[in-house]
């Protein structure tokens, strides 16, 4: 099916699902309820999943096939929303030529960086694109300022020229009509699920992306990334000019993150110089490596954990704690909730920052491989036996097919 | 003349700072093969150690004032240091008035305990890992160190003073024959300078003229037969990332009164030094040095309105650019050695 | 005729000169070692032939083309294969995977992108692999993780990748070092079973003696930068000179 493999096709369509009815499964509790604020399934914090798993999936393209470790790649992200919300600015509301100009201006970027980053490696990749990155961000708060419009951000305006749209265009980012903050509410019982036009088109997009980035794990391509990664001294004795490969993961993956900016702007408006700070780049990192960096699956998952807990956490407050733990002595819940108060609220960085730690430090594969220990250790079968079993299955089949 | 002289040692604090973190860096990559996102944590901690003696001096209670009452006829109060009280008038204030350049001593034994808690607890673990994952942990690390400074102390910077005696500026021009005022500089930042001078000499006697420090030196140049003659290298590593930790957390206490400290400089000084590091030669020392002090005098030039004018930004992306140009035309920096994380 | 013509080559390190006017020709479809004793200069001549080091002076042509100032995929595309002295594999990917890489390397030549087409869609790719992995009795191991097999293996398998490629000189650095005597012996018997069967020219330096005089036609012996003698094993075993180079004294002492 779409030249997948059976497995390949399996996972697409449970994402696909997954994605498509998010609406409806990130709000398992009752709108008035107290469980109601651990509910996702609002427009805003969806549109954010789905986004930033494109960025991550992108980076995982680079970072999970190739090993090389970009620090810059918010400054593409941040590009790409300049570039969107210029393209409303001037063109259109309309997100489609938003979206395309964001994805083709974030391409042009990263091949410059990128041809310049990749002649080295290693750690050296990583600062030359950290400094890049952070080039881009001074830029835009001083000199660039008329593009960017600096500190403030750069925002639509009604005196925007617009030259495509007519007298009677929606005022607001839409796609041939239908508003980007539209949305319909069905109400079931106590239930409110809301299906927003923005959060459908990101979640058709990121499908796309999504599905691309498994032809892409499942090609030749692919798999010259990873040999490039696991010893490029043999790639090059090997015949192949690794230079192109490794610049093109790189320019594919700044063009999913120049999407995400598109699409965050289409979403919202507006560009800040803030998106584009390496603390955002590390942001990236740290849901590819949470979620599993190589793995397909991984990017999806680690954007999605990440910003629901981002989301989560912020919302908590000392009220919200105090709530938590009433029933236990006063004594001890004043302690609890001392100790938990700097990790949550204002603290989700905190957290964050030993969350990336932690992930690295006793699980370097992530939360995809986290879930396959799991299940290694649920099944009682380690990891050799499971594969010599499935090697002797193939042989066996094999020779039954001769 | 005397403007380009004023950029040249406005451009010396700047780089002592870059210099003496670089320096920090360098060491533990060289001796460890470790590269560390954590170390403008340290310089970082470092200034808050500054800040953490002087509000420590700030203490105080509330006792009467002899002198009477107010217009209503209740006691007047008044806000008394404990460290006046406990070491008298003039001692006190001379403490208060002297906490920065005193926070040397209590941050000291502080850092150095850090650095030894960080890589006994932490560090050790990633030696064998992948450069990503030693980058990836420490930027983690990085993020907790500064949100937990930002959870006590408040995002907003807290200016901490230098010493009455320190604040005034030095009239260099009447010194070299210029008109008065025309070069004017802080005393505070030729301390600074001074200081760092001390540190990096220090640095390096004790590399050069101590057992331990031949030891590193040899380490240095090569990990593995070093550790074929049975010297513990382990403990020595661990002096080592304490001694880094102390140099970045000395420079971040004298930084102190320069620029108020607040949670995210250590990030800000991070990604330069990393890049001073580079220009400097990954693993060289010297180069480390050079390329700090280059690059900070070139930041103060390209700062200049002069050069602004013709090149707007300039003053922005100049660390970068430079950094870019050397990493593309020697990739071993401007020291670097033959086979330091070669490809 | 000869496939690899090395003359008047000479590099300096420094005050070192690690090679002086070395002079050495290779026949086509022969298996020629180079033996010398340490610093003879074995490692800097190979790294002259495979593109990491330009030597200072003198020329290295390869089947009538130069290969001095071509970087190293390049001069595997003219039909050099190189094999390492720790065998250099694929170590994160299966078994498979890495007898893949150089049959679509050799077929895409400096790039292809190919990023939206399947790897199991590229039958022919797919049957070369297959047919090399039996050939070279890795067929059963194919969906092991190539870092955990035997050093053997992965020198069964390094050889395998080379010449899946169908390199017109193979190039080999040490190939037996650290390896135990039965996985020497099995690696002796595998290049000459490749020299029976392939129209190939193997170039092998070596500081195992049982494996040169197993292997070699032809042997040329390095000291000290430059070439002392080149003949056939038999008359370079009595040689004088060699000898000398390797015992470090003279035939009077002697």
């Amino acid at each position: 099916m779409l030249s997948l493999n059976k497995k390949d096709f399996g996972l697409l369509l449970v994402v696909a699902i997954l994605t498509l009815a998010a609406p409806i499964i990130l709000n398992p509790f009752p709108a008035n309820s107290g469980m109601a604020q651990f509910n996702a399934g609002y427009p805003d914090l969806m549109q954010r999943f789905v986004i930033f798993g494109i960025f991550a999936i992108g980076f995982n393209i680079l970072f999970g096939l190739t090993g090389y470790l970009s620090f810059g790649h918010a400054a593409f992200l941040g590009v790409g929303s300049y570039s969107a919300v210029w393209m409303m600015k001037l063109l259109s509301m309309n997100v489609i030529p938003a979206i395309l100009l964001s994805v083709i201006v974030a391409g042009l970027f990263s091949v410059v960086i990128g041809y310049v980053s990749l002649r080295r490696s290693g750690i050296y990749f990583s600062i030359l694109t950290l400094a890049f990155a952070q080039m881009s961000f001074n830029l835009a708060y001083s000199v660039l300022t008329p593009i960017t419009n600096g500190e403030t951000g750069l925002q639509i305006s009604l005196s925007d020229p617009r030259i495509l749209d007519g007298a009677n265009a929606p005022s607001y980012p839409n796609l041939f009509g239908a508003q980007m903050n539209s949305a319909a509410t069905v109400e079931l019982g106590n239930w409110i699920f809301t299906f927003s036009v923005g959060y459908y088109l990101c979640a058709v997009i990121m499908l796309a992306a999504f599905y691309i980035s498994i032809r892409v794990f499942r090609s030749p391509f692919g798999m010259m990334l990873r040999a490039v990664k696991s010893n490029q001294q043999r790639m090059n004795y090997t015949g192949l000019n690794t230079k192109p490969y490794t610049l093109a993961a790189f320019v594919i993956s700044g063009m999913y993150a120049g999407l995400a900016g598109g699409l965050l702007a289409s979403m919202d408006p507006l560009a800040g110089a803030e998106r584009m700070q390496w603390t955002a780049s590390g942001e990236v990192v740290l849901m590819t490596i949470l979620g599993g960096a190589g793995t397909l699956l991984g990017p999806v998952l680690g954007a999605g954990f990440i910003k629901y807990f981002e989301n989560i956490f912020s919302k908590i407050n000392d009220n919200v704690l105090h709530g938590w733990f009433s029933f236990m002595p006063d004594g001890f819940e004043d302690f609890l909730v001392t100790v938990i108060h700097p990790f949550v609220g204002k603290g989700w960085n905190l957290t964050l920052g030993l969350l990336f730690m932690l992930v690295v430090i006793f699980l370097p594969g992530g939360l995809v491989e986290g879930g396959q220990r799991f299940g290694r250790v649920f099944r009682r079968k380690d990891r050799n036996a499971g594969s010599v079993e499935a090697d002797a299955a193939k042989q066996r089949n094999q020779t039954a097919a001769e | 003349m005397d403007a380009i002289l004023l950029q040249l040692l406005n451009g010396l604090d700047k780089g002592s700072a870059y210099a003496l973190i670089a320096l920090g860096l360098t060491l533990i990559f060289g001796t460890l093969g470790v590269v560390n996102f954590a170390h403008g944590a340290l310089f970082m901690i470092g200034a808050f150690c500054a800040v953490t003696l002087s509000k420590i001096f700030t203490l105080s209670h509330k006792a009467t004032e002899p002198s009477g009452t107010d217009f209503l006829g209740n006691p007047k109060f008044d806000d008394v240091l404990y460290v006046k009280d406990w070491f008298g008038e003039t001692v006190g204030a001379w403490l208060l008035d002297w906490s920065v350049p005193l926070a040397i001593l209590f941050a000291i034994p502080i850092m150095l305990a850090i650095g030894f808690v960080m890589e006994r607890g932490l560090i050790k673990h990633f030696y064998k890992r992948p450069h990503a994952d030693q980058i990836l942990v420490t930027f983690g690390l990085a993020i907790v160190l500064q949100e937990v400074i930002k959870y006590f102390y408040g995002a907003n910077p807290i200016p901490t003073a230098a010493p009455e005696a320190f604040r005034g500026s030095f009239d260099f021009g009447i010194l070299l024959g210029f008109d008065p005022n025309a070069i004017i500089y802080p005393y505070w930042r030729l301390i600074y300078f001074a200081f760092s001078a001390l540190i990096i000499g220090g640095v390096f006697a004790f590399l050069q003229f101590t057992t331990f420090g031949m030891v590193v030196r040899a380490g240095m140049a090569d990990r593995e037969t070093v550790g074929l003659l049975g010297i513990n290298i382990d403990k020595r590593f661990t002096i080592m990332f304490g001694i880094a930790a102390a140099v970045a957390g000395l420079a971040g206490v004298m930084y102190a009164p320069i620029n108020s400290p607040n949670y995210h400089m250590g990030m800000d000084f991070l990604v330069l030094s990393f890049v001073v590091v580079v220009v400097g030669g990954m693993g060289s020392l010297p180069g480390a040095v050079l390329a700090g002090f280059l690059l900070g005098i070139l930041e103060s030039f390209a700062s200049m309105n002069e050069v602004k004018d013709i090149l707007p930004g300039i003053d922005q992306i100049i660390i970068y650019v430079v950094a870019i140009i050397i990493l593309l035309t020697r990739p071993r920096g401007l020291m670097g050695r033959k086979g330091v994380m070669e490809e | 005729m000869a496939i690899l013509e090395v003359k008047n080559v000479g590099k300096r390190f420094g005050g070192l000169q690690a090679l002086s006017d070395v002079n050495l020709s290779v026949a086509e479809n022969s298996v020629h070692a180079i033996i010398g004793p340490n610093g003879a200069g074995k490692s800097t001549l190979l790294n002259c032939l495979v593109g990491k080091l330009i030597p200072d002076t003198g020329s290295v042509m390869f089947d009538g083309q130069s290969v001095l100032g071509r970087k190293p995929y390049e001069i595997n595309q003219m039909g050099i294969s190189r094999v390492f002295q720790t065998p250099e594999i694929f170590g994160d990917l299966s078994v498979q995977e890495n007898m893949l890489i150089p049959c679509f390397a050799k077929r895409d030549g400096s790039f292809q992108m190919n990023a939206l087409t399947s790897v199991t869609s590229q039958r022919d790719i797919l049957d070369k692999a297959e047919e090399m992995l039996v050939e070279m009795k890795l067929a059963d191991k194919r969906h092991m993780h190539a870092a955990s097999m035997s050093r053997g293996d992965k020198r069964r398998l390094e050889i395998a990748m080379c010449l899946s490629q169908n390199p017109r000189l193979l190039l080999l650095d040490e190939p037996t070092a650290g390896m135990a005597r039965a996985d020497t012996n099995n690696t002796i018997d595998l290049l000459k079973q490749i020299k029976e069967e392939r129209d190939i020219t193997i170039a092998i330096i070596e500081h195992d003696m049982h494996v040169v005089f197993s292997l070699a036609e032809r042997i040329t012996v390095l000291a000290q930068g430059t070439p002392l003698v080149e003949d056939t094993p038999d008359k370079i075993k009595g040689h004088p000179k060699v000898r000398e180079a390797y015992l470090g004294e003279s035939q009077d002492a002697a």
